[in-house]
């Protein structure tokens, strides 16, 4: 057993640190304020091979593993969770291509994703089916030649911004098992009767693009199925093992840098004569946080191992998600507190991170969901 | 164009707390953050720079343990060609680490030797100086600009009092690099990946024909804080009476 990271992946990590503490802190509040990001943000992290470093080399990427993919975004959520948030998105779903798409696929759509020309989303989501993801009914029908989707998704990553999405549609209503009635399907946001409107009023990460989309007749080729018609399910779930993972690692990050806005502050912060780092009620609150932190990091870390080494643990992964989602949640509220008052104001980055944290729980399944998995695994039902 | 760079690996103290060990000779430093010292990344972002309009070679050279392969590494990510690392612990005398050093520059050709203004721990700023003195070449120290033009280098030196010093100098010769000289550049995972492929030499004192173990000019007796000052005066009155005030402070220590 070894805890230590390899030489590369110091590199990788300081390297990611660099270009965040150089590129994202300076521009986060304006981009939060905003509601929007410079483009060639994209371009610059896509260049320096921190998008989607875990695409094959022949198609455009690196070949790393997620555990570099994961402390890249450590690293970026660690300075500014909002534009992190920017910069996680385009190769969101990547996966999926790499593990089930064609060689077509593969040659034609990953490449300008690791380059920063593309973005690209997973939608599933619906109104009706959010954890329930088995009860998703937007539809694709077979057409002669091509299939035919109609319906409706929400809060999608990119929805507006995307080149394309790999849509979860529903191809078989009339099988019974929930789990082999889905397929994933690759739609072109310029196909006719395709519309997205961004979502406006999030509580936090404002810069990243979220939206509501609706599929009216939109016509793709059967070429753009993606893994086995009716193994749609099982495929998101093998997605979902490494996607909890990352989330994870965002989570890790965010908690880190909360955590260390918070010791820069209690340092400097003078009351009662003596800085609030010298009390004792500050001190355990540091300790809890630092130790919190810690094990969020382990698991996230573990759960990347299982992943990399081809043998994914759903039990890891979802523990991984739950855990340091609720640690950033945690950590981010500590952090604020020991801030008093001027924490609730924007000059200190605190409030973004804060308002960023609670995201964490609720996507890529909620805590609720997490545990589900969990308490299924460990007790071997169902 | 052959380029020798001469980098160290450095505890980052900047923004830390820093804690002296119980012998009183050193700074603990068990929770310090390590990296290439600023100045040395300078130098070798300026080597690399002149490699691309000269072509030739950039090796990075330096005496440290095992961890400093780290450093080495990040140099061979920002461009540099190969690395020879001393295994040593880093010396604390300025003399002896340019003695070693000299050892393994001789044993080649080189056109250009570029080292950092100083150390970030130490700041005495004398190995490059030092080294100079050893290979027997000239040298220029904080240079803030450097044209190569026909076997000499046309260099800017930063002085006091935001004077500049323009020099012509034969090469080969030591130019000790000062920061801001160049842009820094972010580096990419291509690469960090690419310098995994690159050769690392590592190579023993005896490996080198070098044997002192013992400091030649200096050893550290004691490291402490700096005494602490007179306590600053604090100014009383209303606001248009501290200005007032304070305006005869300025003017007082204008004079003086």
């Amino acid at each position: 057993m070894d805890f230590e990271w390899s030489n590369r992946q110091k590199q990788i990590r300081q390297a990611a640190r660099e270009f965040a503490e150089g590129e994202l802190v300076p521009i986060g509040k304006e981009c939060e304020a905003k509601g929007t990001f410079p483009k060639d943000l994209l371009k610059k992290a896509a260049q320096l091979g921190f998008i989607g470093c875990f695409i094959k080399k022949e198609y455009g990427g690196l070949g790393l593993g997620l555990t570099e993919h994961a402390i890249i975004l450590e690293e970026f959520w660690r300075a500014e969770p909002g534009l992190a948030q920017v910069l996680a998105q385009p190769a969101f779903g990547s996966d999926i291509l790499l593990l089930y798409g064609t060689e077509e696929q593969k040659k034609n759509f990953l490449p300008p994703i690791a380059k920063g020309d593309w973005v690209m989303g997973f939608s599933i989501t619906e109104p009706e089916a959010g954890s329930d993801a088995g009860s998703v009914a937007t539809t694709a029908v077979k057409e002669g030649e091509e299939y035919v989707i109609n319906g409706s998704k929400v809060m999608i990553s990119n929805g507006t911004e995307a080149r394309f999405l790999l849509v979860f549609c529903l191809t078989d209503p009339k099988e019974t098992s929930k789990t082999k009635r889905h397929s994933i399907l690759l739609v072109e946001t310029d196909r006719p009767g395709y519309k997205a409107d961004r979502i406006q009023g999030k509580m936090g990460l404002h810069a990243s693009d979220t939206a509501n989309i609706f599929f009216n007749n939109v016509r793709v080729p059967k070429e753009n199925l993606v893994g086995t018609e009716g193994n749609g399910f099982s495929q998101l779930i093998e997605f979902l093992n490494r996607s909890r993972v990352i989330i994870a690692a965002h989570a890790t990050g965010l908690a880190q840098g909360a955590m260390e806005q918070a010791i820069n502050y209690v340092k400097k912060r003078k009351q009662f004569g003596r800085t609030i780092a010298s009390f004792q009620i500050t001190q355990f609150k540091v300790a809890e946080m630092a130790t919190l932190v810690e094990t969020a990091r382990d698991l996230t870390y573990k759960a990347c191992w299982y992943v990399d080494r081809g043998t994914p643990n759903p039990k890891l992964s979802s523990m991984a998600k739950w855990w340091a989602s609720h640690v950033a949640v945690r950590v981010v509220d500590e952090a604020l507190q020991l801030h008093g008052g001027y924490g609730y104001l924007d000059d200190y980055p605190i409030e973004r991170f804060y308002r960023a944290a609670k995201l964490l729980e609720l996507y890529e399944g909620t805590k609720e969901i997490q545990k589900l998995v969990i308490g299924r695994q460990v007790l071997g039902v169902r | 164009m052959n380029i020798i760079v001469c980098v160290k690996r450095i505890p980052k103290t900047a923004e830390a707390d820093i804690f002296i060990e119980k012998d009183n000779k050193d700074i603990k430093k068990d929770n310090l953050v390590f990296a290439l010292n600023d100045w040395d990344g300078y130098a070798v972002r300026e080597a690399v720079l002149l490699k691309e309009k000269f072509e030739g070679e950039v090796i990075v050279l330096t005496v440290g343990p095992d961890e400093s392969k780290e450093v080495l590494t990040r140099c061979l990510a920002m461009g540099a060609d190969r690395a020879i690392r001393i295994e040593e612990p880093i010396p604390n005398d300025g003399r002896l680490i340019a003695e070693t050093l000299a050892k393994v520059i001789q044993t080649g050709p080189f056109d250009l030797i570029l080292t950092g203004v100083q150390a970030e721990d130490d700041g005495w700023g004398q190995v490059g100086v030092a080294l100079a003195q050893i290979l027997g070449i000239p040298h220029a120290s904080i240079v803030t600009h450097i044209h190569i033009e026909g076997g000499k280098a046309k260099v800017r030196r930063e002085l006091e009092g935001g004077l500049e010093e323009l020099l012509e100098i034969k090469l080969p010769a030591v130019l000790t690099i000062q920061t801001g000289i160049n842009e820094p550049k972010y580096v990419s995972l291509a690469a960090i990946l690419e310098a995994e492929d690159k050769e690392t030499k590592e190579m023993t004192l005896e490996e080198i024909g070098f044997s002192p173990r013992e400091p030649l000019d200096a050893t550290i007796d004691q490291v402490s804080f700096p005494p602490t000052g007179k306590r600053a005066e604090i100014l009383k009155g209303t606001p248009d009476e501290v200005v007032g005030q304070l305006t005869e402070i300025i003017k007082r220590k204008k004079g003086s």
